[in-house]
């Protein structure tokens, strides 16, 4: 009963995934193929959910601190952060559990930065998180001491970014596993109409008990977890911690799949479900372009126009202009049918 | 008098915003040469009609002559071209800039089309000092005083305009001295023959500086009367719409045994905002605040409620000493506060009734414990009947709500809570007159169940009509306690009007 709801309060995201998906298959007609090698699925679609893996984190977090109405900028940078973070931990000797764990720590402490600026100081979201997102990559290039630290010869970690698991990738699996555990906390809990309620007002909220300063803390921090997640998943990928380049502009990716998925810029009601079909639509725009070939100094510009198109279609305008339109059409349907009737 | 054309007149203007009439067929009358104060409550249309004077609202109807002339000002702008300048009470000058760019800013002396910095200066001086006023004008606004700043404001808004000038709560952040010093200016303008609009909370400072009064409430013109010989206790009765009437009360046994305080302030104060006050809130018992509006009503209200912080006195809950430094503290005690504000401290907006009645009980579990959407179904739609709350269904957004339904969902969001103690200021502000009437049976009601109330309101009929006892405020300060039989609009009202030193409640 519930999954009929959200398919219906999602309809426009999915048709644009559907219309995309379907685009990527004519320049691409093996595009929905997908096999079996190795005991591991391949194909351009699995493609897809395993290269939208960051994109897919960073928009979990992103979208839980917009619907407080900030903005989380330094996402991408904490990506690099947490990437040098894992790889200087693997390299120096430490077990996988112990360098997850520290890289975890990291982003974790990342995201607490940004959220007191935001709750305790009361500065600006977008100008709190601009701080870290200009000193997150100098951050992340003195512990990587301004090299590209690699880790070809740890398998373990390398895992996390390349590895599969029933059959799917690693990454995939990681995304998932946790979109499920942060729709399940959000909304079994408390937490998704307190969150809501501070976006929409926050003055009444706190007047009414809310502790408004303890949530907007953890959605940070949970933000910078996420980043952290994506992070590792980043560097493991490349076998590498690259500071100058690992998610770089991918908080622009997450902010964009979070206003695609229908959650206002403006704070308040939010969708994860939502946020996660931005992200894959953004994903397949990416891979779409790849795979249709074009030369690489179009993409940025034909990715830019496509989600021009989406966010056309999507705004209040032009929505009230198709309720109009449909309103039309019944009218005109049942005049005739009366019209029918009466000839009758 | 009857042979000089006013200066500016105001014809039967009608306004209204979304259908809600704001002014109802006004009219008004500034003659040159006059200081003339313009008095009401919030909501009486003071604001609305300055504002369709000063071009910021265009009106539905009616006509504003200036001069014998109808204008119809697009702007604010315009309306200061044709002789209509504004002062407000935040200064809205530039105060980085200096004092001669504030005063000449968007019409500088030009010489080879580059600014004129000698001349400006220069006549800048010559304006001030006809104020008497000899300051420096290259240095930057923010070097002065606030009342300097309002003189330089006014200086700029006569020098542009001229005819009339609207002087917007202009003493509300001054002391004593520079009121003075800013009603000479003020005087000096009115020899000018210039026209002043005088809007103040203050009657001490209307009745020096002004020549007429016109009282506005509801929308409505209530009189314009000449300020000689005006009794105070009739000018608050204008204001507060209360004749020197018998009330209707609610019997109280006076052999109800006292018990101990619920609730009781010592000294309870905050500088600028209320000065120190005790007070003892029992169980079953509803103390009313009365006072005009800035007198601090509401500040101790939010003091009390932990949403602004006390500098001096202490809050005991039961004969415990509680530091009330935020509303979750507050809660914890049982307390409760429906805002006078609804919209920006109250409502939830975009979520729905259900959400916003189970909103504050929620937020006291945590998120950890989440109401079940039965539980929430559950209470919503029992405080929906209980309340007679007016919604198609309990899933609206409450902002689709009227300000009375909006209100009962306020009450069902902290009585859901279970309080002991619950503030509400102004409860029966701008709602219809059936929810009106249900939100006084449901104060009387929750008193006889044993709740402590403590209610501000501006309608003192009301205020009389449920008070146990009922408190004065006026400039900030405790001005009187009324128990027992000296609880009636007369009595609050001569405590209101009462002036000098600590007044006495008759």
């Amino acid at each position: 009963m519930a999954v009929p709801t959200i398919v219906r309060e999602r309809t426009p995201q999915l048709i644009v995934l559907a219309v995309i998906l379907a685009l990527n298959a004519v320049i691409s007609p093996g595009f929905f193929s997908i096999e079996i090698q190795n005991d591991r699925l391949y194909g351009s679609l699995i493609d897809v959910l395993n290269r939208g893996a960051p994109v897919t984190l960073l928009a979990i977090g992103m979208t839980l601190v917009i619907a407080t109405k900030g903005i989380d900028l330094s996402v991408g940078a904490v990506m690099a952060i947490v990437g040098a973070v894992a790889a200087s931990l693997i390299t120096s000797g430490y077990s996988l559990p112990a360098t997850l764990a520290g890289a975890l720590f990291v982003g974790l402490v990342c995201g607490l930065w940004n959220g007191a600026l935001v709750a305790l100081l009361d500065i600006q979201p977008i100008i709190a998180t601009l701080i870290l997102m200009v000193a997150g990559r100098g951050i992340a290039q003195l512990i990587t001491e301004g090299v590209i630290l690699t880790f070809n010869d740890k398998p373990e970690l390398i895992f996390v970014g390349s590895g599969s698991f029933l059959s799917l990738p690693m990454p995939v699996i990681i995304w998932i596993v946790i979109a499920i555990l942060a729709i399940l906390v959000v909304r079994r809990s408390a937490l998704g109409l307190l969150i809501e309620a501070i976006g929409i007002n926050r003055r009444a909220s706190t007047l009414s008990g809310v502790n408004s300063r303890v949530i907007l803390l953890a959605v940070y921090a949970v933000s910078g977890l996420c980043a952290a997640v994506a992070g590792v998943i980043a560097a493991a990928d490349i076998k590498g911690a690259d500071a100058n380049n690992a998610g770089l502009w991918l908080e622009m990716d997450a902010i964009l799949a979070v206003v695609i998925g229908g959650t206002s810029l403006l704070g308040g009601r939010f969708s994860l479900v939502g946020s996660l079909m931005g992200a894959m639509i953004i994903q397949s725009l990416n891979t779409g372009i790849l795979l249709a070939g074009f030369p690489p100094e179009f993409n940025l510009i034909i990715k830019a126009a496509i989600i021009l198109i989406i966010l056309i279609v999507q705004s209040p305008a032009s929505q009230t202009a198709m309720a109009n339109f449909r309103a039309n059409r019944q009218t005109v349907a049942v005049k005739t049918e009366s019209r029918e009737h009466a000839a009758r | 008098m009857a042979n000089a054309q006013p200066l500016l007149s105001v014809r039967g203007v009608s306004k209204a915003f979304l259908g809600v009439s704001a002014l109802e067929n006004v009219d008004f009358t500034l003659q040159a040469g006059e200081v003339h104060a313009l008095l009401g409550e919030n909501g009486a249309g003071k604001s609305t009609l300055i504002k369709i004077i000063t071009g910021a609202y265009r009106r539905d109807e009616g006509e504003v002559l200036l001069e014998g002339t109808p204008i119809y000002p697009r702007d604010v702008v315009d309306a200061q071209k044709l002789g209509i300048g504004t002062v407000y009470q935040e200064v809205n000058l530039l105060t980085n800039l200096t004092v001669a760019e504030n005063l000449f800013l968007g019409r500088q002396p030009k010489r080879f089309g580059l600014t004129d910095v000698r001349e400006m200066n220069r006549r800048s001086r010559a304006i001030l000092d006809t104020y008497g006023l000899h300051i420096d004008v290259t240095a930057p606004l923010a070097n002065f005083s606030v009342a300097i700043q309002q003189v330089v404001a006014i200086a700029r808004a006569v020098d542009i305009s001229g005819k009339v000038l609207v002087l917007d709560e202009p003493t509300a952040s001054l002391d004593a001295h520079e009121v003075e010093m800013l009603f000479a200016v003020v005087r000096q303008l009115r020899a000018r023959g210039m026209g002043i609009i005088f809007i103040s909370h203050f009657l001490d400072q209307v009745y020096e500086i002004a020549d007429t009064i016109t009282v506005l409430r509801n929308g409505r013109l209530i009189d314009t009367v000449p300020v000689a010989g005006l009794d105070r206790l009739k000018l608050v009765s204008m204001m507060l719409g209360r004749q020197l009437e018998s009330d209707i009360k609610r019997t109280i046994d006076p052999d109800t045994p006292k018990s101990e305080p619920l609730v009781s302030l010592r000294g309870l104060g905050k500088r600028g905002n209320v000065d120190p006050l005790d007070l003892d809130i029992r169980q079953g018992e509803v103390v009313g605040i009365a006072g005009l509006l800035g007198s601090g009503r509401t500040e101790t209200a939010q003091l009390v409620f932990g949403i602004e912080r006390a500098d001096s006195g202490t809050i005991s809950v039961a004969g415990t000493p509680v530091a009330m430094t935020s509303p979750r503290k507050a809660i914890a005690q049982g307390f409760a506060f429906c805002p006078e504000d609804r919209k920006t401290d109250g409502i939830v907006g975009d979520l729905s009734v259900r959400e916003n009645i189970i909103f504050a009980l929620q937020a006291q579990r945590g998120w950890m414990r989440p109401l079940s959407r039965s539980e929430q179904e559950a209470l919503a739609d029992r405080y929906i009947s209980a309340l007679d709350i007016r919604t198609s269904d309990r899933e609206k957004p409450i902002k689709f709500l009227s300000g009375g339904n909006q209100q009962k969902v306020l009450l069902a969001r902290w009585l859901a809570t279970n309080p002991r103690f619950l503030i509400l200021d102004e409860p029966t502000r701008g709602i219809d007159v059936g929810a009106h009437a249900e939100i006084i049976r449901l104060i009387i009601d929750l008193c006889e169940r044993g709740m402590a109330l403590l209610v501000i309101s501006s309608e003192l009929g009301e205020l009389v009509g449920y008070s146990s006892r009922i408190i004065v405020l006026r400039d900030r300060k405790m001005v009187s306690e009324l128990t027992g039989d000296e609880i009636s609009t007369d009595h609050i009202m001569k405590a209101i009007a009462s002036h000098g030193a600590t007044g006495e409640a008759a």
